[in-house]
């Protein structure tokens, strides 16, 4: 069985920046992640990223993944395992793995947790029709392998992923016959509805979807509008025939993997859901054992980069390997996070935090 | 159904074929699809069917996380369609319920 210094689960924009770090730092560094390629969301994000150079504003999310990549090229102490899902965490570090149907363990010193988030889901009758898709798998599919599944689509939720994937949609030359968001207002940024307000696409906001009409696969969906408590309003639903049908109401971090090592978590839900507990060098209440990115707390991927940056610079200090340059660069990103947070939109992400502190502290 | 043949910011260059077979179909994927990709771009969007009431499930998280795109590929079962890239001479099939 192979012994790694630290094992990195999760190539996403949190996990790749944790590896330039630990590599550059001198660690015996494995990276692991269950798709093909490394990259994680970005790798499908065709649109520009908002915010200052340092978080690579103006570039698209698929450049983003390059460059991070482009900087992992030179390590020979960094190995990199693509296609190999974790399927089990154990008390003395060791991981298991699948790779192509082969069953492998390797053991690492400490174990840096970055698996990201799922898109949620919403119940309404039929709701499992193929052909009603997450808004990240429609992005995958649409933008990573060029194929379109229809040429029609409704979206349910407005916030920036709902916007920014409809707008995408559109792109690829499908139709987006309406958004459908059961708050009053829309979630995402206005530049984005604005955007699609402009191409004629209706958002009907105080509405939700009652239920999937299909048998073997979607056909259409039956919309209803919801009055001031989210209470459907009799005799106002409309029925409109889709090919498909977008899911998009937010993201859960993906909690499982540090759970399995009994690491404490809570619910926040200013955060998306369950969240291991931390302290503040990103290290959960199991020693050795780390988690960054939305995994700890759904923000965007400029954060998660951030995060991942600071989480492996405490990962080398707690291998007794410091980075050379931890001095500069642990105040550099801590403040690059309190900017990005400090925004009209982080201070839900703070009260989160903070909540998952006084978690921590209260163990 | 359909590919992209061009696209405002991505590049679409065109792949190079890669032949399988769903069920008793052979069909036509492209180098740089995943199974479940080359499946929809075909029509097919019905992958699994639940175990209780055998209703039709597809494509839904794309990252291997939901199990609803499940499949049987070369005799081994429970394969994560929508992460595992298509390979020529792949033999897809539902799983038997």
């Amino acid at each position: 069985m192979k012994i790694y210094d630290v094992c990195i689960i999760g190539g996403g924009p949190s996990g790749l920046c944790a590896a330039q770090r630990c590599a550059e730092a001198g660690l015996n560094t494995l990276l692991l992640d269950r798709s093909p390629s490394l990259g994680g969301q970005l790798i499908k994000q065709t649109h520009k990223f908002f915010g200052s150079k340092e978080h690579y504003a103006k570039f698209r999310g698929i450049e983003i993944a390059k460059l991070l990549q482009d900087k992992l090229t030179s390590f020979e102490n960094l190995t990199i395992l693509t296609e190999t899902t974790v399927v089990g965490i154990y008390e003395d570090f060791v991981i298991t793995t699948l790779h192509h149907n082969q069953y492998k363990k390797v053991q690492a010193k400490a174990i840096l947790c970055a698996v990201g988030a799922s898109e949620k889901f919403l119940a309404f009758e039929n709701n499992d029709l193929p052909q009603i898709i997450g808004a990240g798998a429609l992005q995958t599919l649409v933008n990573q392998t060029h194929v379109v599944p229809g040429e029609t689509m409704v979206m349910i939720g407005s916030g920036n992923i709902g916007l920014i994937v409809s707008y995408q949609m559109m792109q690829a030359g499908m139709k987006v016959k309406a958004i459908i968001e059961a708050n009053d207002g829309i979630g995402g940024y206005k530049v984005h509805a604005s955007k699609l307000r402009r191409l004629g696409v209706p958002i009907h906001t105080k509405s939700t979807i009652k239920r999937a009409i299909g048998t073997d696969k979607l056909d259409a969906v039956e919309i209803i509008q919801l009055d001031e408590h989210y209470q459907e309003i009799p005799n106002t639903s409309q029925i409109i025939p889709t090919d498909v049908l977008c899911i998009s109401v937010g993201l859960s971090p993906l909690h499982q993997l540090t759970s399995m090592l009994n690491a404490k978590s809570a619910y926040i839900q200013e955060l998306g859901g369950w969240v291991p507990l931390l302290d503040e060098t990103y290290q959960c209440s199991v020693p050795g054992l780390f988690a960054c990115g939305d995994m700890v707390g759904i923000e965007e991927a400029s954060s998660a980069m951030m995060e991942g940056h600071l989480a492996a610079l405490h990962v080398c200090a707690y291998l007794k390997q410091s980075h050379p340059q931890a001095a500069e660069l642990i105040p550099y990103y801590e403040n690059q996070l309190y900017e990005l947070r400090n925004g009209v939109h982080g201070s839900k992400t703070l009260k989160g935090i903070l909540k998952r502190k006084e978690a921590m502290n209260a163990q | 159904m359909r590919r992209l043949s061009s696209h405002p910011i991505l590049d679409i260059s065109s792949q190079p074929t890669i032949t399988f077979t769903f069920e008793d179909t052979i069909l036509e994927g492209v180098e740089g699809d995943s199974i479940a990709s080359a499946l929809i771009a075909n029509g097919i969007v019905s992958f699994s069917t639940s175990i209780k009431k055998h209703r039709p499930r597809g494509f839904y998280c794309a990252i291997g996380n939901c199990a609803s795109c499940e499949m049987n590929v070369d005799g081994v079962s429970h394969v994560r369609t929508c992460i595992t890239p298509l390979k020529a001479g792949m033999m897809v099939k539902r799983e038997e319920r």
